[in-house]
Protein backbone atom coordinates (compact mmCIF):
# COMPACT_ATOMS: atom_id res chain seq x y z
CA UNK A 1 0.00 0.00 0.00
CA UNK A 2 1.86 3.31 -1.05
CA UNK A 3 2.02 5.78 1.17
CA UNK A 4 -1.50 8.30 1.49
CA UNK A 5 -0.58 11.92 1.84
CA UNK A 6 -3.08 13.42 4.46
CA UNK A 7 -4.67 16.67 4.51
CA UNK A 8 -7.24 18.32 6.68
CA UNK A 9 -9.23 19.66 3.89
CA UNK A 10 -9.05 19.45 0.46
CA UNK A 11 -10.74 21.67 -2.01
CA UNK A 12 -11.98 19.96 -5.32
CA UNK A 13 -11.24 22.62 -8.29
CA UNK A 14 -9.20 25.95 -7.81
CA UNK A 15 -11.71 28.46 -9.47
CA UNK A 16 -13.19 31.06 -7.66
CA UNK A 17 -15.41 29.11 -5.32
CA UNK A 18 -12.67 26.82 -4.87
CA UNK A 19 -10.35 29.86 -4.29
CA UNK A 20 -12.91 31.33 -1.65
CA UNK A 21 -13.38 28.42 0.14
CA UNK A 22 -9.99 26.90 0.98
CA UNK A 23 -9.37 30.69 2.39
CA UNK A 24 -12.43 30.63 4.32
CA UNK A 25 -11.09 27.23 5.86
CA UNK A 26 -7.81 28.95 6.30
CA UNK A 27 -9.22 32.09 7.69
CA UNK A 28 -11.13 29.91 10.80
CA UNK A 29 -7.80 28.07 11.69
CA UNK A 30 -7.17 24.87 8.79
CA UNK A 31 -3.18 25.01 8.12
CA UNK A 32 -3.41 22.18 6.27
CA UNK A 33 -5.58 23.08 2.91
CA UNK A 34 -4.75 21.11 -0.42
CA UNK A 35 -6.52 22.84 -3.73
CA UNK A 36 -6.47 20.22 -6.66
CA UNK A 37 -7.03 21.73 -9.73
CA UNK A 38 -6.81 20.43 -13.16
CA UNK A 39 -6.01 23.20 -15.51
CA UNK A 40 -2.20 24.89 -15.40
CA UNK A 41 -3.32 27.95 -13.58
CA UNK A 42 -6.20 28.90 -10.65
CA UNK A 43 -8.80 30.55 -11.29
CA UNK A 44 -11.26 28.16 -13.24
CA UNK A 45 -13.54 29.58 -16.14
CA UNK A 46 -12.61 33.29 -15.18
CA UNK A 47 -9.56 33.01 -16.60
CA UNK A 48 -11.78 33.47 -19.74
CA UNK A 49 -14.31 35.70 -18.67
CA UNK A 50 -12.17 38.61 -19.94
CA UNK A 51 -15.89 41.35 -20.23
CA UNK A 52 -15.53 43.21 -16.72
CA UNK A 53 -19.09 43.09 -14.46
CA UNK A 54 -17.19 40.60 -11.93
CA UNK A 55 -17.27 41.74 -7.99
CA UNK A 56 -19.33 44.57 -7.64
CA UNK A 57 -21.07 43.62 -4.49
CA UNK A 58 -18.18 41.65 -3.31
CA UNK A 59 -15.62 44.41 -4.34
CA UNK A 60 -17.96 47.44 -4.72
CA UNK A 61 -16.29 47.59 -7.52
CA UNK A 62 -16.10 46.35 -11.59
CA UNK A 63 -13.92 43.99 -12.66
CA UNK A 64 -12.77 41.50 -15.58
CA UNK A 65 -12.30 37.88 -14.26
CA UNK A 66 -8.95 37.39 -14.41
CA UNK A 67 -8.71 40.13 -12.63
CA UNK A 68 -11.39 38.63 -9.78
CA UNK A 69 -9.54 35.68 -9.44
CA UNK A 70 -6.29 37.54 -8.71
CA UNK A 71 -7.84 39.37 -5.74
CA UNK A 72 -7.92 35.73 -4.19
CA UNK A 73 -4.72 33.92 -5.71
CA UNK A 74 -2.64 37.01 -4.20
CA UNK A 75 -3.84 36.10 -0.73
CA UNK A 76 -2.58 32.09 -1.08
CA UNK A 77 0.81 33.50 -0.41
CA UNK A 78 -0.23 34.60 3.10
CA UNK A 79 -2.14 31.40 3.96
CA UNK A 80 -0.21 27.67 4.23
CA UNK A 81 -2.53 26.66 1.42
CA UNK A 82 -0.86 24.18 -0.66
CA UNK A 83 -1.96 23.71 -4.32
CA UNK A 84 -1.58 21.08 -6.79
CA UNK A 85 -2.49 22.33 -10.34
CA UNK A 86 -2.23 19.78 -13.58
CA UNK A 87 -3.90 17.67 -11.64
CA UNK A 88 -7.21 15.78 -11.66
CA UNK A 89 -9.16 14.33 -9.72
CA UNK A 90 -10.11 11.00 -10.61
CA UNK A 91 -12.54 9.45 -7.66
CA UNK A 92 -13.89 10.41 -4.49
CA UNK A 93 -14.44 7.70 -1.62
CA UNK A 94 -16.41 8.97 2.02
CA UNK A 95 -15.54 6.68 5.32
CA UNK A 96 -16.53 6.83 8.69
CA UNK A 97 -13.27 9.38 9.86
CA UNK A 98 -11.18 10.04 6.32
CA UNK A 99 -12.12 11.08 2.82
CA UNK A 100 -10.43 9.29 -0.20
CA UNK A 101 -9.22 11.75 -2.92
CA UNK A 102 -7.82 9.87 -6.03
CA UNK A 103 -5.67 11.98 -8.06
CA UNK A 104 -3.53 11.61 -11.15
CA UNK A 105 -1.17 14.33 -12.72
CA UNK A 106 1.65 14.20 -15.24
CA UNK A 107 4.22 15.24 -12.21
CA UNK A 108 2.96 13.04 -9.78
CA UNK A 109 1.30 10.02 -11.04
CA UNK A 110 -1.45 8.49 -9.54
CA UNK A 111 -2.25 9.06 -6.06
CA UNK A 112 -4.65 8.47 -3.27
CA UNK A 113 -4.91 11.71 -0.91
CA UNK A 114 -7.12 11.99 2.42
CA UNK A 115 -8.54 14.63 4.30
CA UNK A 116 -10.84 15.34 7.47
CA UNK A 117 -12.77 17.02 5.39
CA UNK A 118 -13.46 17.39 1.72
CA UNK A 119 -14.85 20.72 -0.10
CA UNK A 120 -16.77 20.02 -4.05
CA UNK A 121 -16.02 23.08 -6.13
CA UNK A 122 -15.74 21.79 -9.26
CA UNK A 123 -18.03 24.31 -11.22
CA UNK A 124 -20.26 22.94 -14.22
CA UNK A 125 -19.75 22.08 -17.84
CA UNK A 126 -22.25 23.17 -20.95
CA UNK A 127 -25.17 21.40 -22.50
CA UNK A 128 -24.37 20.28 -25.44
CA UNK A 129 -25.80 20.22 -29.03
CA UNK A 130 -26.82 16.37 -28.02
CA UNK A 131 -28.43 17.67 -24.92
CA UNK A 132 -30.94 19.20 -26.79
CA UNK A 133 -31.23 17.31 -29.89
CA UNK A 134 -30.98 19.81 -32.84
CA UNK A 135 -31.38 17.82 -36.04
CA UNK A 136 -29.52 18.66 -39.07
CA UNK A 137 -26.00 17.39 -40.21
CA UNK A 138 -22.53 17.01 -38.35
CA UNK A 139 -20.39 19.76 -39.63
CA UNK A 140 -17.76 21.77 -38.74
CA UNK A 141 -18.71 25.39 -36.78
CA UNK A 142 -21.27 24.05 -34.28
CA UNK A 143 -19.49 24.95 -30.60
CA UNK A 144 -20.58 25.83 -27.05
CA UNK A 145 -20.40 29.21 -26.50
CA UNK A 146 -17.98 28.46 -23.58
CA UNK A 147 -15.85 26.73 -25.44
CA UNK A 148 -15.81 29.25 -28.13
CA UNK A 149 -14.78 31.64 -25.55
CA UNK A 150 -11.97 29.75 -24.51
CA UNK A 151 -10.70 29.48 -28.28
CA UNK A 152 -11.20 33.25 -28.91
CA UNK A 153 -9.74 34.44 -25.32
CA UNK A 154 -7.00 32.08 -24.02
CA UNK A 155 -6.32 30.32 -27.32
CA UNK A 156 -6.85 34.09 -29.72
CA UNK A 157 -8.59 31.89 -32.82
CA UNK A 158 -11.46 33.29 -34.46
CA UNK A 159 -14.12 30.38 -34.85
CA UNK A 160 -15.94 31.62 -36.95
CA UNK A 161 -17.20 34.82 -40.14
CA UNK A 162 -21.11 34.69 -39.85
CA UNK A 163 -22.45 33.82 -36.51
CA UNK A 164 -26.07 32.29 -35.02
CA UNK A 165 -26.42 32.12 -31.41
CA UNK A 166 -28.84 29.39 -29.91
CA UNK A 167 -29.84 30.53 -26.33
CA UNK A 168 -29.78 33.84 -24.66
CA UNK A 169 -27.67 32.59 -21.66
CA UNK A 170 -25.23 34.99 -20.26
CA UNK A 171 -22.28 33.14 -22.03
CA UNK A 172 -23.70 33.28 -25.19
CA UNK A 173 -24.68 37.07 -25.18
CA UNK A 174 -20.97 37.95 -23.78
CA UNK A 175 -20.29 35.75 -27.33
CA UNK A 176 -22.03 37.82 -29.47
CA UNK A 177 -20.75 40.86 -28.49
CA UNK A 178 -16.74 38.92 -28.47
CA UNK A 179 -17.42 37.45 -31.62
CA UNK A 180 -18.99 41.10 -32.85
CA UNK A 181 -15.95 43.37 -31.66
CA UNK A 182 -13.63 40.68 -33.44
CA UNK A 183 -14.89 41.37 -36.21
CA UNK A 184 -17.17 38.37 -37.05
CA UNK A 185 -21.10 39.05 -37.79
CA UNK A 186 -23.69 37.91 -35.51
CA UNK A 187 -26.88 37.65 -37.21
CA UNK A 188 -29.56 36.20 -34.36
CA UNK A 189 -29.79 35.17 -31.08
CA UNK A 190 -32.69 32.34 -30.72
CA UNK A 191 -33.75 31.37 -27.54
CA UNK A 192 -36.94 28.92 -27.09
CA UNK A 193 -38.62 30.55 -24.16
CA UNK A 194 -40.70 33.57 -23.92
CA UNK A 195 -37.96 35.41 -22.11
CA UNK A 196 -34.17 35.63 -21.89
CA UNK A 197 -32.08 33.18 -20.52
CA UNK A 198 -29.12 36.10 -19.56
CA UNK A 199 -29.27 39.12 -17.30
CA UNK A 200 -30.85 42.20 -18.52
CA UNK A 201 -27.98 44.23 -18.96
CA UNK A 202 -25.66 41.56 -20.90
CA UNK A 203 -29.13 41.78 -23.24
CA UNK A 204 -28.40 45.77 -23.36
CA UNK A 205 -24.81 45.94 -24.14
CA UNK A 206 -24.26 42.57 -25.89
CA UNK A 207 -27.21 42.20 -28.28
CA UNK A 208 -28.89 45.60 -28.41
CA UNK A 209 -25.23 48.26 -28.69
CA UNK A 210 -24.40 45.92 -31.44
CA UNK A 211 -28.34 45.59 -33.06
CA UNK A 212 -28.48 41.97 -32.73
CA UNK A 213 -32.34 40.97 -32.76
CA UNK A 214 -33.25 38.40 -30.35
CA UNK A 215 -36.29 36.19 -31.14
CA UNK A 216 -37.65 34.88 -28.25
CA UNK A 217 -40.20 31.43 -28.61
CA UNK A 218 -38.15 30.44 -31.49
CA UNK A 219 -35.38 27.84 -31.90
CA UNK A 220 -33.37 26.20 -34.40
CA UNK A 221 -34.89 23.08 -36.10
CA UNK A 222 -32.17 22.12 -38.91
CA UNK A 223 -28.36 22.71 -39.44
CA UNK A 224 -27.12 22.19 -42.95
CA UNK A 225 -23.75 22.18 -44.51
CA UNK A 226 -21.42 19.10 -45.87
CA UNK A 227 -18.33 19.54 -44.08
CA UNK A 228 -18.63 23.28 -42.49
CA UNK A 229 -22.25 24.81 -41.02
CA UNK A 230 -23.64 26.31 -43.90
CA UNK A 231 -27.33 27.16 -43.29
CA UNK A 232 -29.32 26.95 -40.02
CA UNK A 233 -33.35 27.31 -39.72
CA UNK A 234 -34.46 28.85 -37.67
CA UNK A 235 -38.64 28.42 -36.44
CA UNK A 236 -41.14 29.80 -33.99
CA UNK A 237 -42.19 27.89 -31.11
CA UNK A 238 -46.03 27.15 -29.59
CA UNK A 239 -46.56 27.25 -26.04
CA UNK A 240 -45.48 23.06 -25.30
CA UNK A 241 -42.23 24.48 -27.40
CA UNK A 242 -43.22 22.71 -30.93
CA UNK A 243 -41.86 24.10 -33.95
CA UNK A 244 -44.49 25.84 -36.05
CA UNK A 245 -45.26 25.67 -39.86
CA UNK A 246 -44.98 28.24 -42.51
CA UNK A 247 -42.41 30.26 -39.60
CA UNK A 248 -39.02 29.05 -41.00
CA UNK A 249 -36.22 31.57 -41.28
CA UNK A 250 -33.21 30.81 -43.21
CA UNK A 251 -29.89 31.93 -42.09
CA UNK A 252 -26.58 31.08 -44.04
CA UNK A 253 -23.85 31.26 -41.64
CA UNK A 254 -20.74 29.82 -40.57
CA UNK A 255 -21.15 29.31 -36.73
CA UNK A 256 -23.81 28.13 -34.25
CA UNK A 257 -23.02 28.90 -30.65
CA UNK A 258 -24.72 27.49 -28.22
CA UNK A 259 -25.71 28.95 -25.41
CA UNK A 260 -28.17 26.39 -24.10
CA UNK A 261 -27.55 25.47 -20.08
CA UNK A 262 -25.28 24.59 -17.66
CA UNK A 263 -25.26 21.45 -15.57
CA UNK A 264 -23.09 21.12 -11.88
CA UNK A 265 -20.41 18.36 -12.55
CA UNK A 266 -21.33 15.99 -9.78
CA UNK A 267 -19.45 13.15 -11.13
CA UNK A 268 -17.23 12.66 -8.03
CA UNK A 269 -20.39 13.47 -5.76
CA UNK A 270 -21.76 10.79 -7.09
CA UNK A 271 -19.29 8.38 -6.97
CA UNK A 272 -18.87 9.32 -3.41
CA UNK A 273 -22.58 8.90 -2.30
CA UNK A 274 -23.50 12.16 -1.79
CA UNK A 275 -27.27 12.53 -2.37
CA UNK A 276 -27.92 14.98 -5.46
CA UNK A 277 -31.17 17.20 -6.10
CA UNK A 278 -32.77 16.75 -9.63
CA UNK A 279 -33.57 20.58 -9.51
CA UNK A 280 -30.47 21.86 -9.06
CA UNK A 281 -28.25 18.76 -10.05
CA UNK A 282 -26.02 19.51 -7.22
CA UNK A 283 -26.06 18.16 -3.67
CA UNK A 284 -28.32 18.40 -1.19
CA UNK A 285 -27.48 21.05 1.49
CA UNK A 286 -27.73 22.04 4.77
CA UNK A 287 -27.41 25.84 6.23
CA UNK A 288 -23.84 25.33 6.25
CA UNK A 289 -23.51 23.93 2.71
CA UNK A 290 -22.43 20.56 4.04
CA UNK A 291 -23.63 18.19 2.32
CA UNK A 292 -25.82 14.92 3.63
CA UNK A 293 -22.38 12.89 3.15
CA UNK A 294 -21.28 13.43 6.39
CA UNK A 295 -17.40 15.74 6.11
CA UNK A 296 -18.02 16.68 2.68
CA UNK A 297 -19.45 20.45 1.74
CA UNK A 298 -20.69 21.98 -1.87
CA UNK A 299 -20.19 25.74 -3.40
CA UNK A 300 -20.25 27.41 -6.88
CA UNK A 301 -21.39 25.95 -9.65
CA UNK A 302 -21.39 22.25 -8.66
CA UNK A 303 -23.85 23.16 -6.03
CA UNK A 304 -26.60 25.26 -8.43
CA UNK A 305 -25.56 27.91 -11.27
CA UNK A 306 -25.13 31.05 -10.58
CA UNK A 307 -25.40 34.13 -12.17
CA UNK A 308 -23.06 36.34 -10.32
CA UNK A 309 -19.94 35.03 -8.90
CA UNK A 310 -19.76 37.40 -6.25
CA UNK A 311 -22.53 35.25 -4.61
CA UNK A 312 -20.15 31.91 -5.34
CA UNK A 313 -17.20 33.74 -2.91
CA UNK A 314 -19.85 34.42 -0.33
CA UNK A 315 -21.11 30.77 -0.62
CA UNK A 316 -17.92 29.54 -0.78
CA UNK A 317 -16.51 31.36 2.29
CA UNK A 318 -19.10 30.10 4.20
CA UNK A 319 -18.34 26.36 3.26
CA UNK A 320 -14.99 26.38 4.27
CA UNK A 321 -15.98 28.32 7.62
CA UNK A 322 -18.08 24.81 8.23
CA UNK A 323 -15.61 22.66 6.78
CA UNK A 324 -13.16 24.11 9.56
CA UNK A 325 -15.31 23.74 12.18
CA UNK A 326 -15.69 20.32 11.04
CA UNK A 327 -12.28 19.47 11.29
CA UNK A 328 -11.81 21.23 14.67
CA UNK A 329 -14.47 19.51 16.11
CA UNK A 330 -16.52 17.42 14.25
CA UNK A 331 -18.60 19.75 13.44
CA UNK A 332 -20.30 22.91 15.26
CA UNK A 333 -24.00 21.32 14.86
CA UNK A 334 -26.36 19.94 17.26
CA UNK A 335 -27.32 16.36 15.74
CA UNK A 336 -29.73 15.80 17.59
CA UNK A 337 -31.47 19.12 16.42
CA UNK A 338 -34.27 19.94 14.51
CA UNK A 339 -34.30 20.00 10.85
CA UNK A 340 -36.48 21.91 8.70
CA UNK A 341 -37.39 20.67 5.24
CA UNK A 342 -37.63 23.24 2.23
CA UNK A 343 -40.42 22.40 -0.16
CA UNK A 344 -41.13 24.84 -3.01
CA UNK A 345 -44.37 25.85 -4.85
CA UNK A 346 -44.78 25.30 -8.76
CA UNK A 347 -43.31 29.13 -9.06
CA UNK A 348 -40.51 28.24 -7.40
CA UNK A 349 -37.44 25.87 -9.75
CA UNK A 350 -35.36 25.01 -5.89
CA UNK A 351 -33.59 26.49 -2.71
CA UNK A 352 -30.48 26.07 -1.49
CA UNK A 353 -30.15 25.36 0.91
CA UNK A 354 -32.69 22.38 1.05
CA UNK A 355 -32.19 21.83 4.66
CA UNK A 356 -31.72 24.14 7.44
CA UNK A 357 -30.79 22.61 11.34
CA UNK A 358 -31.84 25.64 13.17
CA UNK A 359 -29.17 25.47 16.26
CA UNK A 360 -26.83 25.73 13.21
CA UNK A 361 -28.56 29.38 12.54
CA UNK A 362 -26.53 32.11 14.33
CA UNK A 363 -28.73 35.06 13.58
CA UNK A 364 -30.61 34.31 10.26
CA UNK A 365 -29.95 31.90 7.12
CA UNK A 366 -29.72 33.23 3.56
CA UNK A 367 -32.18 31.23 1.19
CA UNK A 368 -31.19 31.34 -2.37
CA UNK A 369 -33.90 30.18 -5.08
CA UNK A 370 -34.96 31.27 -8.81
CA UNK A 371 -38.92 31.52 -10.00
CA UNK A 372 -39.83 29.46 -12.97
CA UNK A 373 -42.11 32.41 -14.57
CA UNK A 374 -41.03 36.33 -15.06
CA UNK A 375 -43.46 38.07 -12.48
CA UNK A 376 -43.83 41.83 -14.06
CA UNK A 377 -46.11 42.92 -10.82
CA UNK A 378 -45.42 43.63 -7.86
CA UNK A 379 -45.23 40.06 -5.82
CA UNK A 380 -44.83 38.39 -2.55
CA UNK A 381 -42.30 35.82 -1.79
CA UNK A 382 -44.27 33.61 1.17
CA UNK A 383 -42.84 30.97 3.62
CA UNK A 384 -45.56 29.35 5.58
CA UNK A 385 -44.89 25.68 7.75
CA UNK A 386 -47.11 23.05 7.85
CA UNK A 387 -50.15 24.46 9.34
CA UNK A 388 -50.27 27.11 6.69
CA UNK A 389 -49.01 29.69 9.22
CA UNK A 390 -47.05 32.60 7.24
CA UNK A 391 -43.74 32.68 8.62
CA UNK A 392 -41.96 35.48 6.73
CA UNK A 393 -42.63 37.38 3.36
CA UNK A 394 -40.52 39.19 1.02
CA UNK A 395 -41.55 41.85 -1.17
CA UNK A 396 -40.19 41.96 -4.75
CA UNK A 397 -40.92 44.64 -7.82
CA UNK A 398 -40.14 41.61 -10.67
CA UNK A 399 -38.81 38.57 -10.57
CA UNK A 400 -36.71 37.03 -13.64
CA UNK A 401 -35.77 33.20 -13.60
CA UNK A 402 -32.57 34.94 -15.24
CA UNK A 403 -32.12 36.31 -11.80
CA UNK A 404 -30.74 34.42 -8.65
CA UNK A 405 -33.15 35.50 -6.16
CA UNK A 406 -31.87 35.32 -2.09
CA UNK A 407 -34.29 36.24 1.26
CA UNK A 408 -32.38 36.45 4.57
CA UNK A 409 -34.61 33.95 7.36
CA UNK A 410 -33.97 35.05 10.76
CA UNK A 411 -33.57 32.59 13.45
CA UNK A 412 -36.09 33.60 15.76
CA UNK A 413 -38.51 33.27 12.40
CA UNK A 414 -37.47 29.65 12.39
CA UNK A 415 -38.01 28.79 15.63
CA UNK A 416 -41.63 29.90 15.38
CA UNK A 417 -42.14 26.92 12.50
CA UNK A 418 -45.01 24.08 14.03
CA UNK A 419 -43.69 20.98 12.00
CA UNK A 420 -40.72 20.23 9.89
CA UNK A 421 -41.50 21.57 6.82
CA UNK A 422 -41.21 25.03 5.60
CA UNK A 423 -43.03 26.05 2.00
CA UNK A 424 -41.46 28.56 -0.14
CA UNK A 425 -44.29 30.31 -2.52
CA UNK A 426 -44.67 33.56 -5.01
CA UNK A 427 -48.43 35.20 -4.21
CA UNK A 428 -49.47 37.74 -6.91
CA UNK B 1 -40.49 61.26 -24.87
CA UNK B 2 -39.68 60.06 -22.10
CA UNK B 3 -37.51 56.96 -22.72
CA UNK B 4 -37.35 53.37 -21.04
CA UNK B 5 -33.94 51.62 -20.42
CA UNK B 6 -32.51 49.35 -18.55
CA UNK B 7 -29.23 50.33 -16.08
CA UNK B 8 -26.29 48.22 -16.83
CA UNK B 9 -23.99 49.38 -14.33
CA UNK B 10 -24.63 46.77 -12.22
CA UNK B 11 -26.43 43.01 -12.28
CA UNK B 12 -29.78 44.91 -10.95
CA UNK B 13 -30.45 46.14 -13.86
CA UNK B 14 -33.15 48.86 -12.81
CA UNK B 15 -35.40 49.66 -15.60
CA UNK B 16 -34.95 53.00 -15.60
CA UNK B 17 -36.90 56.73 -16.86
CA UNK B 18 -35.67 58.84 -18.71
CA UNK B 19 -37.61 62.18 -19.46
CA UNK B 20 -34.85 64.66 -22.10
CA UNK B 21 -37.45 67.40 -21.87
CA UNK B 22 -36.70 67.51 -18.05
CA UNK B 23 -33.48 67.56 -17.91
CA UNK B 24 -32.91 64.27 -18.57
CA UNK B 25 -34.74 63.46 -15.04
CA UNK B 26 -34.17 59.68 -14.47
CA UNK B 27 -36.78 57.49 -12.12
CA UNK B 28 -36.91 54.11 -11.15
CA UNK B 29 -33.35 53.86 -10.64
CA UNK B 30 -32.38 51.88 -6.94
CA UNK B 31 -28.92 54.30 -6.50
CA UNK B 32 -27.79 57.12 -7.27
CA UNK B 33 -25.32 55.64 -10.20
CA UNK B 34 -28.42 54.97 -11.97
CA UNK B 35 -29.13 58.60 -12.33
CA UNK B 36 -25.48 59.58 -13.83
CA UNK B 37 -26.10 56.18 -16.13
CA UNK B 38 -29.50 57.16 -17.36
CA UNK B 39 -28.62 60.80 -17.76
CA UNK B 40 -24.85 59.90 -19.94
CA UNK B 41 -26.56 57.11 -21.82
CA UNK B 42 -29.15 59.21 -23.72
CA UNK B 43 -26.58 62.11 -23.90
CA UNK B 44 -23.05 60.35 -24.37
CA UNK B 45 -23.65 56.84 -23.97
CA UNK B 46 -20.04 55.38 -23.21
CA UNK B 47 -18.65 51.57 -22.80
CA UNK B 48 -15.65 50.05 -21.12
CA UNK B 49 -14.26 47.90 -23.60
CA UNK B 50 -12.65 44.30 -23.14
CA UNK B 51 -10.53 42.21 -25.63
CA UNK B 52 -7.13 40.40 -25.65
CA UNK B 53 -3.97 41.04 -26.95
CA UNK B 54 -1.23 38.89 -28.54
CA UNK B 55 1.50 38.24 -25.79
CA UNK B 56 5.51 36.55 -26.73
CA UNK B 57 7.47 34.85 -24.46
CA UNK B 58 4.81 33.39 -21.80
CA UNK B 59 3.00 29.77 -22.02
CA UNK B 60 0.18 31.65 -22.79
CA UNK B 61 -0.62 33.59 -26.15
CA UNK B 62 -3.32 36.06 -25.78
CA UNK B 63 -3.40 38.51 -22.47
CA UNK B 64 -6.86 39.92 -21.86
CA UNK B 65 -7.05 44.03 -21.92
CA UNK B 66 -9.66 46.47 -20.70
CA UNK B 67 -10.14 50.24 -21.08
CA UNK B 68 -9.58 51.46 -17.73
CA UNK B 69 -12.57 53.95 -18.10
CA UNK B 70 -15.54 54.11 -20.01
CA UNK B 71 -14.74 55.19 -23.73
CA UNK B 72 -17.56 56.74 -26.49
CA UNK B 73 -19.70 53.83 -27.70
CA UNK B 74 -18.88 55.43 -31.18
CA UNK B 75 -15.59 54.91 -30.43
CA UNK B 76 -15.79 50.92 -29.68
CA UNK B 77 -14.56 49.80 -33.28
CA UNK B 78 -11.79 52.65 -33.57
CA UNK B 79 -10.36 51.34 -30.40
CA UNK B 80 -10.69 47.62 -31.45
CA UNK B 81 -8.09 48.41 -34.35
CA UNK B 82 -6.20 50.09 -31.94
CA UNK B 83 -5.87 47.08 -29.60
CA UNK B 84 -5.61 44.05 -32.22
CA UNK B 85 -1.93 45.94 -33.50
CA UNK B 86 -0.88 45.46 -29.88
CA UNK B 87 1.91 42.81 -28.67
CA UNK B 88 2.96 42.41 -25.83
CA UNK B 89 6.44 41.09 -24.24
CA UNK B 90 5.87 38.90 -21.00
CA UNK B 91 6.17 39.35 -18.02
CA UNK B 92 3.12 42.04 -17.76
CA UNK B 93 1.37 42.52 -14.73
CA UNK B 94 -2.23 43.56 -13.87
CA UNK B 95 -2.72 46.97 -14.57
CA UNK B 96 0.24 47.73 -16.13
CA UNK B 97 -0.17 50.61 -19.23
CA UNK B 98 -0.75 49.72 -22.88
CA UNK B 99 -1.83 52.82 -24.61
CA UNK B 100 -2.13 55.71 -22.83
CA UNK B 101 -4.97 58.28 -23.55
CA UNK B 102 -6.49 56.01 -26.43
CA UNK B 103 -7.88 58.40 -29.41
CA UNK B 104 -7.75 61.43 -27.18
CA UNK B 105 -10.34 59.99 -24.30
CA UNK B 106 -9.04 60.12 -20.64
CA UNK B 107 -9.15 55.93 -20.72
CA UNK B 108 -6.11 54.08 -21.48
CA UNK B 109 -5.56 50.26 -22.53
CA UNK B 110 -4.35 48.16 -19.04
CA UNK B 111 -3.39 44.50 -18.66
CA UNK B 112 -5.88 42.55 -17.22
CA UNK B 113 -3.85 39.38 -16.26
CA UNK B 114 -0.47 38.82 -14.55
CA UNK B 115 1.38 37.13 -17.46
CA UNK B 116 5.63 35.23 -16.99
Amino acid sequence: MQNIKEYQLIVIGGGPAGLAAALGAAKNGLNDILIVERDKYLGGILNQCIHNGFGLHYFKEELTGPEYSKRFIDLLPETSIAVALDTMALNLENSEDWRYVHVMSSADGYRILRSRAVILAMGCRERTRMNIQIPGTRAAGIFNAGQAQLYVNIEGYMVGKKVIILGSGDVGLIMARRMTLEGAEVVACVEVMPYPGGLNRNIVQCLQDFDIPLYLSHTITDIKGQNRVEQVTVQEVDQNGKPIAGTEIYYDVDTVLLSVGLIPENELSREAGVPLDPRTSGPIVYENKETLAQGIFACGNVLHVHDLVDFVTEEAESAGHAAACFVQSGGCVKQDGKIISLKTDSNIGYTVPQQIRIDDVEKAVRVFFRVRKIFKEPSRIVFRDQSKSEIASFKRLFMFPAEMENVNLPRQLLEKISGTELTVSVEE
Amino acid sequence: MVQEIICIVCPRGCHLKVDPENDYEVTGNACPRGISYGKAELKNPTRVITSTVKIKGADLTRCPVKTNKAVPKAKMQEVMELINGVTLKAPVKVGDVIIERLLDTDASLVVCRDIG
